[in-house]
């Protein structure tokens, strides 16, 4: 395990960060946790409440299976003591944003316990610099709804579309101990979501937002006390957050001051974090079990089916790239860091497997190459998510195909490419109809290669005094005269022979 | 536990009731005569006992996760107090 | 034939059944007594239209010759708790009024669905909080009930099912709907003289119910008598998926097995029931329903429920801090009253808001409430108070092992004179010192109406039964009336 070097430089010497996330992950489900109104984004003001989310007099909640299921699948991905028997509590406060005068939430008795998160400090070998991080808990909640405040000059607006969401609150451990840290954590834990499929993970709706807890420390002493910056919104903040959080401590501390336990606000454009207005009574929560649930217990067969659904997690897929399909370590990493990508990996992976009749481990570094390197360089081109590739795996897995059985030489299967992303064409009709396929017809190199011969008898001789290094001439001079369509091994070979005489 | 005045507005305070002084002043000797009582609750060994979690045996269920209500913005709304623009309004808010 | 508002549940079934009598009249004849009752203030709003619409709908179906709902035509009262479409809802506060919810309670439903109409929303006390109907915003519920003697002070109808209990004795109503948090449908029940049950904690939906303290608020019927009571309950009864305590278990059919017949069962007397300064014709009355059920079969053992002290004080930890919460959503945003004056914030609203839409007594509770849950406290109270509340349940599965059912009085006291306890929460606190053990532990109990003290007011007996044996309490019960034979009735002076 890897311990941080990273540090503030103060005044009266070092400062150690010891930061813990508080992350709150949307649950993807079609319904609220407690009501049947539907989650999706961006809906007209207050067309999905439910008489139970606007909390009218008499509504009960009835939790959603779904939302259970996804956040019971999400501990068991970071493997985590599920709690068979857990309970929803609630917490209550006022605000316009929160209905019922109180959130259902579980403190007492959180679905899902301890866990941990193994994340990596170096891109280019993941497991060279790997940190586990613990994970304290896990539990379900409802999500508030949402204050507008700019669109009237005395009133707030309540919008109460949110309200009634199902989010796990995923609490780490205050093991993180620096900004980079603090960035991989969220980026993995992210990408555990996404491939569980319990999050989207779309930081810009607000469906995972951290809180972030950070206090500063003379290495190896005790704990100081921390401050939680609420509701930061992407990794890039989350780690500006941890340094400008970090230094301002540092700075109040080596000042005389004190720092005060208090949730701050991140300021993007202004770069810096600042005490969100206190109250006095803010933190007495009154939490208590809710009387309108029983306890939450889940049986052996719920547990088995989370289980069983569990897709195969980013750690153990890139792992297998590396050992089963022989991959880099650099290219296991880059495929599997994201669901995404290492879904749409798969399908060209199994389509070439398909079409070639060869194992996995004979396309893999072929198709992995190609997508990290000729489909991510064009999609960078466009600007485009892979999501939205004009090229599928399918007609991927085809080009590879082409590329792998010797009718297409590298620069022609580059060629291909181009044109199949300008028409969507399939690369096999376009090495029809344009007559791109790479020739190994002997009869028709040779003719060329007496051609080039003829055309160039100065480089000729110079070559037959002994100049080897004028071969690469000839090869280039002969792929030319033949479009480029030539098989260069065949070309290399004839030449050899014609040049000897 | 003695319940004074400034414990009372304390409480209020937290639920959101606005009391005067003189109410305070009223409040205060009630609620400590009612706390007083239930105090006697001290009494009982309750070191082996779990606290209640279910009145009768039962376990909660769960519900399919179903969209079944919502486009309904005028129902959630008819009884709001003050709304506009299909939103409900408050005092401003800042934050 | 005599006044049809004379008839309970089950005549006014039958009489439109046979034809003794349509639907409309029935309807018409109550309708009047509502509207002609008005001094004893048991109702917040009249809905004749909603009853004369199921009485159509019942003479419609008989003159069709289609096949009758089992309440078909029987106007009732509705407890002003439930939440009833369109049509006024309040829990008898003010930071309700003019609250007209877009949905109906279950319960209700059930009740509509079963071919019941309504003849309005029955006063209470607000948020059902209090046991004299004294604390709702609409004013006092008058019990028609007077003492003896000339004394014309105007008596409690028992609370917090107090417009349920004075309606029904009354003839406005032939049965009504209450609910039970602590006792507020028996200790009414036992102040008019008539019955009332409250079923097993989950029988009934609270869906729809303005919430008081929701592990144990309980819809339950109150009626003239036990069978009335029994017709009731089945149609508001029965599982339902929009409340998750609500039991996954059918309706039995408590009016066809009802017997009076207590052979072969064992009813236990708690000691701990016999307290200090019980009124010594309670006391006799206890003795004389003994003495019934004997004579109905049972067999009578003593028995002991240690805890049972420490029930009410346990009471007031947990429903008021139940009811703190639940009464956070009334803070004029989504509905209901809202002040808010020139230059006030969002805080200041909610604390002029829920100052002005709550009464003393509701405030209090929440004031109970808030302090018992907040930081440094929530152990020694409402921890405390949920683990004694398991001893009190365990008290009861013990006593269950030895007997089928217990008998106790229903209150400590006849009904008392508005005014006489509403200084002194705590003596009015004590009135549930009966009821509320029950409570706590989720199980059946019911109020017979048993006999008459020496001012001429009523007294009730209650039944408490094993968990989902309201036959056995309804039996019991049946057992009882038919002993006592308490026929009197409050004279008529409104
Ligand atoms: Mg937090
Ligand atoms: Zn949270």
């Amino acid at each position: 395990m890897t311990e941080s070097t990273y540090r503030i430089q103060g005044e009266t010497g070092e400062w150690e960060v010891v930061i813990g996330l508080e992350v709150h992950a949307q649950v993807t489900s079609n319904a609220k946790l407690f009501s049947g109104a539907a989650t999706t984004f961006g809906a007209e003001p207050n067309s999905q409440v439910s008489l139970i989310d606007a909390a009218m007099p008499g509504m009960l909640p009835m939790p959603n299976r779904e939302c259970i299921r996804q956040a019971v699948r999400t501990g068991m991905a970071i493997g985590a003591v599920i709690n068979k028997w857990s309970r929803f509590d609630r917490k209550n406060y006022f605000y316009a944003d929160l209905p019922q005068g109180y959130q259902i939430s579980q403190l007492f008795h959180p679905l899902v316990g301890e866990g941990q998160i193994e994340i990596s400090l170096d891109d280019k070998d993941p497991e060279a610099a790997v940190k586990t991080i613990g994970i304290e808990r896990i539990h379900v909640e409802q999500d508030a709804g949402k204050l507008m405040h700019d669109q009237h000059p005395s009133r707030s607006y309540v919008d109460l579309n949110r309200a009634g969401v199902a989010l796990m609150e995923i609490v780490s451990k205050p093991d993180i101990r620096s900004p980079q840290e603090a960035g991989a954590y969220l980026s993995k834990l992210r990408a555990i979501l996404r491939y569980v499929g319990s999050c989207d993970g779309n930081m810009d709706q607000g469906s995972m937002r951290a809180d972030v807890n950070v206090s500063v420390r003379k290495p190896g002493a005790e704990f100081g006390t921390r401050t939680e910056t609420k509701n930061v919104n992407s990794v890039r903040f989350v780690m500006q957050t941890v340094e400008v959080e970090a230094r301002r401590q540092v700075e109040v501390l080596e000042s005389g001051g004190r720092i005060v336990q208090e949730t701050r606000l991140f300021d993007p454009d202004r770069g810096e974090t600042r005490s969100m207005r206190s109250k006095e009574d803010a933190h007495d929560y009154r939490y208590f079990p809710d009387p309108d649930l029983l306890p939450l217990e889940l049986d052996d067969a719920f547990l088995e089916e989370c289980r069983a659904s569990l897709p195969e997690l980013p750690d153990a897929k890139r792992r297998r790239y590396e050992q089963a399909l022989g991959l880099s370590a650099y290219n296991a990493a880059t495929l599997t860091a994201d669901a995404d990508t290492a879904r749409w990996f798969e399908a060209l992976l199994a389509e070439s497997v398909r079409v070639q009749k060869k194992g996995e481990n004979e396309v893999a570094r072929a198709a992995a190459n190609w997508l990290l390197s000729d489909l991510y360089g064009a999609l960078n081109r466009l600007g485009k998510d892979l999501d939205a590739s004009p090229v599928s795996p399918e007609q991927g897995a085809e080009l590879l195909a082409l590329a792998a059985d010797g009718t297409l030489s590298g620069p022609l299967a580059k060629q291909v490419f181009e044109i199949m992303l300008e028409t969507g064409e399939p690369a096999g009709r376009i090495v029809e109809e344009r007559g791109l396929k790479q020739t190994s017809d002997t009869g028709a190199i040779e003719a060329v290669i007496a051609e080039v011969l003829a055309k160039n008898p100065g480089q000729l001789e110079q070559y037959r005094g002994g100049k080897e290094a004028l071969f690469g001439f000839f090869v280039g001079q002969t792929m030319k005269a033949m479009g480029g369509k030539a098989n260069p091994a065949v070309v290399n070979e004839l030449l050899k022979k014609a040049l000897a005489g | 536990m003695s319940v004074d005045t400034a414990t009372v507005k304390k409480v209020a305070s937290l639920a959101r009731i606005a009391i005067s002084d003189a109410d305070a002043e009223r409040l205060a000797p009630e609620l400590n005569n009612i706390l007083g009582w239930i105090e006697q609750l001290g009494e009982v060994d309750t070191s082996s006992v779990e606290p209640m979690t279910a009145v009768i045996p039962n376990t909660l269920r769960l519900r399919e996760d179903v969209v079944t209500e919502g486009n309904q913005r005028e129902a959630v709304l008819r009884n709001a107090p003050q709304g506009e623009h299909g939103f409900f309004t408050v005092p401003k808010v800042v934050e | 034939m005599s006044d049809i508002t004379d008839l309970g549940v089950a005549s006014l079934r039958d009489g439109i059944r046979t034809g003794k009598f349509s639907a409309r009249e029935v309807a018409d004849a109550f309708i009047v007594k509502v509207s002609k009752g008005k001094a004893l203030n048991a109702f917040i709003v009249e809905t004749p239209e909603h009853a004369l619409a199921a009485a159509k709908a019942a003479d419609d179906a008989i003159a069709r010759g289609e096949p009758l709902k089992p309440l078909s035509g029987v106007p009732l009262g509705m407890k002003d708790l439930f939440a009833t479409k369109g049509v006024q809802t309040t829990a008898a506060s003010h930071i309700l009024e003019g609250f007209e919810p877009v949905y109906e309670s279950t319960v209700s439903q059930k009740l509509w669905d079963a071919g019941a109409g309504m003849l309005g929303k029955l006063n209470m006390d607000q948020f059902a909080m209090g046991s004299s109907n004294e604390t709702s915003y609409f004013g006092n519920v008058i019990s028609p009930w007077r003492r003896g003697g000339g004394d014309n002070a105007p008596l409690a109808p028992g609370g917090s099912s107090g417009g349920s209990s004075a309606a029904i004795s009354a003839r406005l109503v032939p049965g009504a709907t209450g609910t039970d948090t602590g006792g507020s449908i028996r200790q009414p029940a036992a102040f008019t003289g008539i019955a009332g049950i409250k079923p097993t904690y989950g029988r009934c939906s609270r869906y729809g119910v303005v919430a008081f303290a929701s592990s144990l608020d309980q819809a339950g019927p109150m009626a003239r008598d036990v069978r009335d009571c029994a017709i009731l309950l089945e149609n508001m009864a029965g599982f339902d998926p929009k409340d998750s305590t609500s039991l996954n278990l059918p309706v039995p059919r408590w009016e066809e097995a009802l017997s009076g017949d207590l052979t072969g069962k064992r009813i236990g007397i708690p000691a701990e029931y016999l307290i200090d300064g019980i009124p010594t014709e309670i006391a006799k009355l206890w003795e004389a329903g003994i003495a019934w059920v004997k004579d109905a079969g049972a067999e009578v053992v003593e028995v002991s429920l240690p805890h049972t002290k420490y029930a009410l004080p346990a009471y007031y930890i947990i429903a008021p801090a139940e009811a703190s919460s639940n009464l956070a959503r009334y803070d004029g945003v989504r509905y209901g009253l809202r002040e808010l004056a020139e230059g006030q914030n969002l805080q200041e609203m909610y604390a002029a808001t829920r100052a002005a839409g709550f009464g003393d007594e509701v405030k209090r509770r929440i004031l109970i409430g808030t302090y018992v849950l907040s930081a440094g406290f929530y152990d020694a109270y409402f921890t405390q108070a949920s683990k004694v509340r398991s001893l009190i349940a365990r008290d009861f599965e013990n006593v269950f092992s030895m007997c089928d059912l217990l008998l106790t009085p229903t209150a400590p006291s006849s009904a008392f004179a508005l005014g006489e306890k509403s200084d002194d929460p705590l003596a009015m606190y004590l009135n549930d010192v009966f009821t509320v053990p029950s409570s706590l532990a989720g199980l059946p109990a019911m109020s017979v109406p048993a006999g008459l003290d020496a001012g001429g007011l009523p007294l009730g007996l209650q039944v408490i039964g094993r968990p989902l044996d309201e036959q056995g309490v309804l039996n019991a019960g049946l057992a009882i009336e038919q002993r006592a034979g308490f026929a009197a009735r409050p004279e008529q002076w409104w």
